[in-house]
């Protein structure tokens, strides 16, 4: 993979206009909005998209037909809302061997409207195993990782609160964030009780919108609008699809494998970092994603939100947005994440802007920890 | 016949059609690999050496709470049963995981904790369905008497298994 580095950049990335509860717009109009909005951004036509990267309840062909374009090259890889980062990562090896020339990846979900139909997901085997005990939603299995970190390392309901706390004084910064309120870890405390040991605030929203980014390669994306971002490594992994089935509910070994895979491709450690973006459906992902990286021993992730280096004014940003705990969460949120970093990358993000930025990292989960896809991206075509 | 107080299980497989039939007479059966042991859930081939599995065998009903939720809301419209309650994943004495609830205990984080020792319940839902519940159990007084009673155990379980839960 090293010589993919830095070869594609994102050149456009775009959301819907709104990120909040949308009921006057079905989930496929959302995904082509945000094409639209991503495409513009880039200054590309949405003529010239050939290549339709996508995950969700609509195929590439249902995109492309919608777009109006016919791609030459599809793809419709579906292993949880992480399937973007590792969109974009098959869109540089097709970008890069020339199989298309611009290509889009994009979602859009009417998750909390419900607007043109449902997702839908293998059944068989949760509907004998999990649902007759009362399983259900994302937050009735995450909580098992998280009860388990709390057993083998100690970790407190204090610290998970920590996550919201500090995701939240980013969001405040964010006017597009669907929950701007300063909170403490006293309010997540005292929020309303869902699933131990999860409460309201450490749970994410469930919101209606879409996001896209487009890319072509390194060459082209010096004359377009936007100074390009580029795609310096990335990585994906899988590990399960039952919570039963992990290896080690306390380290994720998809994501463990997917960091390293786009470490080496970029050629860049941990602490290199200037920003991070970490999939927080739950206040637990963030720091266990931080240590199966390999950021910090098992345990100790919680610490960088606890002593405010993830925070606005600290050493090492974490979810610039606001997150999917407070900016926005459709379902599959993977996709906004890449679009914060592509901007953050730019210097586009006023009161919450990260100084001195050249290196951010872009880590999401499939499922509960169950899929994995990194990207390493970069302002400069080498990290 | 009465209404299910909780959504029963479906679709049932070919594959796992043993596991089903071996609850309805109080036996947890697992899927065996003659080299690596008993795996779950049920599939054609080891998930570990990839070899086609073995057969069947009987497991002994105990484990320990590997982890656990405490549901303060209904997650779906079908499960009746009044929150909170506990998720429970359970790790069996013979090493696989399975989902259940975690029954007869107070639906209390401060009253439940993992690695907790557990045995099933086999819990009759509706018609001859039956689920693998558990509930706290005794700590075991060493592993190797409580692996040479393995094989009695299940039948005298069916008796105490007999009392109503929650
Ligand atoms: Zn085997």
């Amino acid at each position: 993979m090293k010589e993919l580095s830095g070869k594609v950049c994102i050149v456009g990335a775009g959301e819907t206009h709104s990120v909040g509860v949308q009921p006057d717009k079905s989930a496929l109009s959302l995904n082509i909005e945000a094409i639209h909005n991503a495409a513009r951004d880039a200054g590309i036509n949405v003529g010239e998209i050939d290549g339709i990267f996508t995950a969700g309840q609509f195929t590439p062909a249902a995109i492309g037909e919608a777009l109006g374009v016919c791609p030459l090259v599809v793809d419709g890889t579906y292993v949880g809302g992480c399937s973007f980062m590792i969109l974009v990562a098959h869109a540089v090896t097709a970008l890069h061997h020339g199989l298309c020339d611009v290509a889009v990846v994009s979602h859009g979900e009417s998750g909390r409207s419900h607007v043109g139909g449902p997702r839908t997901r293998e059944r068989s085997l949760i509907g004998q195993f999990e649902t007759p005990y009362g399983f259900g939603s994302a937050v009735s299995y995450f909580g098992m990782i998280a009860t388990r970190h709390m057993h083998e390392y100690g970790t407190t309901l204090e610290q998970w609160a920590e996550v919201a706390v500090s995701t939240r004084a980013w969001a405040s910064l964010n006017p597009k964030s669907n929950h701007r309120d300063p909170i403490t870890v006293a309010d997540v405390l005292a929020s309303r009780p869902v699933c131990y040991p999860f409460n309201r605030l450490n749970v994410c929203l469930v919101t209606d919108a879409g996001g896209a980014v487009i890319l072509t390669r390194a060459d082209r994306a010096k004359h377009l609008a936007k100074k390009p971002v580029y795609v310096l490594g990335a990585g994906e992994a899988t590990e399960h699809l039952m919570l039963t089935q992990m290896r080690n509910l306390t380290t994720s070994e998809a994501t463990r494998l997917s960091g390293k895979k786009a470490f080496n491709m970029a050629g860049v450690k941990p602490n290199d970092f200037d920003h991070i973006m970490l999939y927080d459906a739950f206040t637990a992902g963030p720091p266990i994603m931080l240590e199966s990286l390999g950021f910090c021993k098992p345990g100790e992730g919680v610490q960088y939100f606890a002593d405010g280096r993830a925070a606005p004014g600290g050493k090492l940003p974490i979810n610039t947005n606001g997150g999917g705990l407070s900016y926005t969460h459709t379902g599959m949120y993977g996709i906004f994440p890449i679009v914060e970093a592509t901007r953050q990358l730019r210097g586009e993000c006023g009161a919450r802007q990260v100084q001195k930025i050249n290196l951010s990292l872009v880590n999401g989960m499939g499922g509960m920890l169950s899929a994995a896809g990194t990207l390493v991206l970069g302002n400069r075509p080498k990290a | 016949m009465t209404e299910p107080d909780r959504p029963l299980p479906e679709p049932i497989t070919p594959e796992s059609r043993p596991y089903w039939e071996g609850l309805k007479k109080h036996r947890l059966m697992l899927p065996n690999c003659s080299r690596c042991g008993p795996f779950f859930y049920p599939r054609l081939y080891c998930p570990k050496c990839h070899r086609p599995a073995s057969g069947w065998v009987q497991a002994s009903g105990r484990g320990r709470l590997h982890s656990f939720q405490i549901a303060y809301q209904s997650f779906s419209s079908a499960f009746k049963i009044k929150p909170p309650y506990v998720l429970a994943m359970i790790e069996l004495d013979e090493g696989p995981r399975l989902m259940s609830n975690l029954i007869g205990i107070a639906a209390d984080p401060k009253a439940i904790q993992c690695d907790m020792p557990v045995e099933i319940v086999y819990e009759h839902i509706v018609g001859d369905v039956v689920l693998p519940l558990f509930k706290p159990a005794p700590a075991k007084r060493s592993s190797r008497g409580a692996k040479a009673n393995s094989k009695a155990k299940p039948k005298a379980k069916v008796k105490t298994a007999a009392g109503r839960r929650r």
